[in-house]
């Protein structure tokens, strides 16, 4: 009986453990349904990137409010976590405080972590009220209702719920440690939590013994079940970012993908001694399709991006169209490309591996052609995303599919490509007339 | 090009003039302007004339990849063929197309735009101003997205503002958050999809909260997008839309 709780914890963490592994490896599997693309060049700059914009923060202080109180929980969560390997070795040798011998460091490293735990409960809140109270006008937009806006509160109270704890936790420890308990022995140091003990006096050791217990488990619980949360939550971004900068688009923003499909049409098109009246040969594949009509005509690099969108809004509040009250919305684009590619990964594991055709498609099904079509590729959007997420591109690619397979342009697009088929102009002027300006006074 | 090439002459850069500053009577102007500041400084420069075909930026960014690497593929054949090296544009469309995506289809070329060309003579001298007409006037600046985000294009056309001692006033939204005009991504050859308002009236507005006596703009799409902005607030006598090479040669008096 003696290492029951021993024993219970460690089952706890494998299966905590073993269901995120389950997780990761469907993410991954969804990941790679994408195209394939090669990104293995620049790899000193995508460290680069990935440092300055991920770990370094640098493009959320863009907006300096949100990014300075999302920089403490930032920090907050990855300090913290010191204090759960402690944790998790505590629940697995039975100790209490393994890390206690450290001394003053203990002291200090206890001490900050309680400090970033009342700046993370202070900034949670004032990012709920930004989000429920001043309801900031880009957590309003039509895609952010339902779902969407319970994931967002449901991350601020389950931060809010483990910080609390955790001081909880270290309240009882310290009131414990002034009492003298058996196992309490005096360490680390309590700047926060000291102001809880007060609440426990009068309370028996055996109680509590009982509160910092239950605090301990329901903390660790918690984290645990935090970490399998990601994968159905917005909440991905704390992985995702990472991999997400260090893959971002490397080139000038302005710099679209020339499809290599296109150039051998033309190069062929354009080579006197090709065959005209060439076949495909009988093993030839069937032509790939340009553009994307579905999640699987994406690049892996796009897919990854629309896991690690964390539904901010910000390329969506800087989009021209958006704000002018177009349907078009950067963000929704990135959720849409998640949900449908969900949806994809849910019908292959519902039917041992394959996927089974369902009649739906990522155009039409989820994004519309009056979302496409209303965007100026002004590129606000790529700029605006604090993790270097494209919507940009996923718009081109849809737009592609739609006037190279389906010749579903607006009217006055077509006739603009009429005019440069036709004249060299998107206009329909003669093409001998293009230097009339130099004789014209 | 074709009389200089058959003389065996090379010129210092290909000016591309694009089917705007070709065809659309206001960003003829433009056209016009910049030449007397490209004679004004003693630059050899050629046209393609004729031989000058659009870059397929709008049938690009409207999905046709295939109209955009056929015309691709021709202008490059005739710059090509002549051994052109350097180009400089008015237009940021032609501009990125040409620095950006033809590389990749075989055209590599060095290619500015014409205010970071103008800039160069200014440093090297070869045109100089002297306060003149604008000293002290209110101009704003709309950064062109495929000059600005597109390109990280933002000092160049400013410095060209400063130079006619004008009080250069930034709009709220300006360099890397700057406001698009409406145009981009072959807006400009279609309506706009159902809203509250086109894009290029929010821009003016925002650019009419500066009280500016000139909104200077350095791509043609900008200008015209600017200019029916304008008219549409009824501020046309007030408030001039334009192109910074027009700024320059009409303060330099040509």
């Amino acid at each position: 009986m003696e290492y029951l709780s021993n024993i219970l914890f460690v089952i706890v963490l494998i299966a905590g453990i073993g269901f995120f592994a389950r997780n990761v490896k469907r993410l991954s599997r969804n990941i790679k349904l994408g195209k394939d693309v090669d990104v293995s060049d620049n790899t000193s700059q995508r460290w680069k990137n990935m440092a300055k914009i991920a770990l370094g923060q640098s493009k959320m202080v863009v907006r300096p409010i949100a990014g300075f109180l999302h920089i403490i929980v930032y920090v907050g969560f990855i300090i913290i976590n010191i204090e759960v390997v402690e944790i998790i070795l505590d629940g697995i040798l039975g100790t209490h405080r393994l890390f206690a011998p450290l001394g003053v460091v203990y002291d200090a490293l206890i001490g900050s972590f309680e400090i970033l735990a009342i700046l993370v409960i202070v900034a949670v809140t004032i990012f709920w009220i930004r989000r429920n109270v001043i309801r900031i006008k880009r957590f309003m937009k039509p895609e952010m209702a339902g779902w969407p806006k319970e994931d967002g509160n449901l991350i601020l109270y389950i931060e809010l719920v483990l910080m609390t704890l955790f001081l909880t936790m270290n309240g009882a420890d310290y009131q414990l440690q002034q009492m003298g308990a058996a196992h309490y022995t005096e360490a680390g140091s309590f700047p926060v939590s000291q102001y809880i003990a007060p609440l426990f006096e009068g309370m028996s050791i055996s109680s509590l013994i009982l509160v910092e217990r239950t605090a301990w488990w329901i903390h660790i619980i918690g984290i645990l079940c935090f970490l399998n949360y990601l994968y159905y939550s917005k909440h991905l971004h704390i992985l995702l970012a990472f991999p997400n900068t260090y893959y971002g688009k490397l080139v000038p923003k302005g710099q679209f993908k020339n499809s290599d499909a296109v150039t051998a049409e033309v190069k062929l098109m354009m080579d006197p001694s090709a065959d005209p009246f060439a076949a495909p040969a009988e093993d030839a594949e069937e032509p790939a399709k340009f553009g994307a009509s579905d999640v699987t005509d994406l690049s892996w690099v796009q897919l990854l991006n629309s896991y690690t969108c964390t539904e901010c809004g910000r390329c969506t509040d800087e989009c021209p169209a958006n704000q002018t009250g177009k349907k078009l919305s950067p963000r929704k684009i990135m959720m849409d490309t998640r949900d449908r590619l969900t949806e994809v990964g849910k019908n292959i594991d519902a039917n041992n591996g394959t996927f089974v055709d369902d009649g739906k498609q990522l155009l039409d099904g989820y994004i519309s052609p009056e979302e496409l079509w209303a965007c100026t590729t002004c590129n606000a959007c790529v700029e605006a995303c604090p993790v270097s997420i494209d919507p940009l591109s996923i718009i081109m690619d849809m737009r592609q599919y739609l006037v190279m397979e389906q010749s579903a342009a607006p009217t006055d697009l077509n006739n603009m490509m009429g005019n440069i088929e036709n004249n060299g102009a998107p206009w329909p002027f003669n093409q001998m007339d293009r230097l009339n300006w130099a004789k014209e006074e | 090009m074709a009389e200089l090439f058959a003389a065996g002459q090379k010129p210092e850069v290909l000016f591309w003039v694009g089917c705007a500053g070709s065809f659309d009577d206001r960003a003829k102007k433009i056209t016009k302007a910049f030449v007397q500041l490209l004679n004004r400084a003693n630059v050899s420069f050629a046209v393609l004339g004729t031989e000058e075909s659009c870059t397929g930026d709008p049938a690009k960014r409207s999905g046709n990849e295939f109209l955009f690497q056929m015309q691709a593929a021709t202008n490059i054949e005739v710059m090509n063929a002549y051994g052109i090296n350097k180009i400089v544009t008015a237009c940021p469309h032609c501009f990125n197309t040409i620095k950006n995506e033809y590389p990749g289809l075989g055209g590599h070329y060095e290619v500015v735009h014409h205010t970071q060309f103008l800039k160069t003579l200014f440093d090297d001298k070869r045109i100089t101003l002297e306060g003149g007409q604008f000293k002290g006037k209110r101009i704003t600046y709309h950064d062109p997205c495929y000059l600005g985000r597109a390109n990280n294009v933002y000092e160049a056309p400013r410095e060209l503002i400063r130079k006619l001692d004008a009080e250069l006033i930034e709009m709220k939204s300006c360099k890397e958050k700057g406001l698009c005009c409406g145009a981009g991504g072959a807006q400009m050859f279609k309506e706009p999809e159902k809203g509250d308002k086109d894009i290029n009236i929010e821009r003016t507005e925002q650019a009419m909260e500066t009280q500016p006596e000139i909104i200077a703009a350095g791509c043609p799409f900008c200008n015209t997008m600017m200019t029916d902005g304008v008219k549409n607030k009824e501020k046309e006598g007030a408030i001039a839309v334009m192109d910074i090479a027009e700024l320059i040669a009409s303060a330099g008096d040509l």
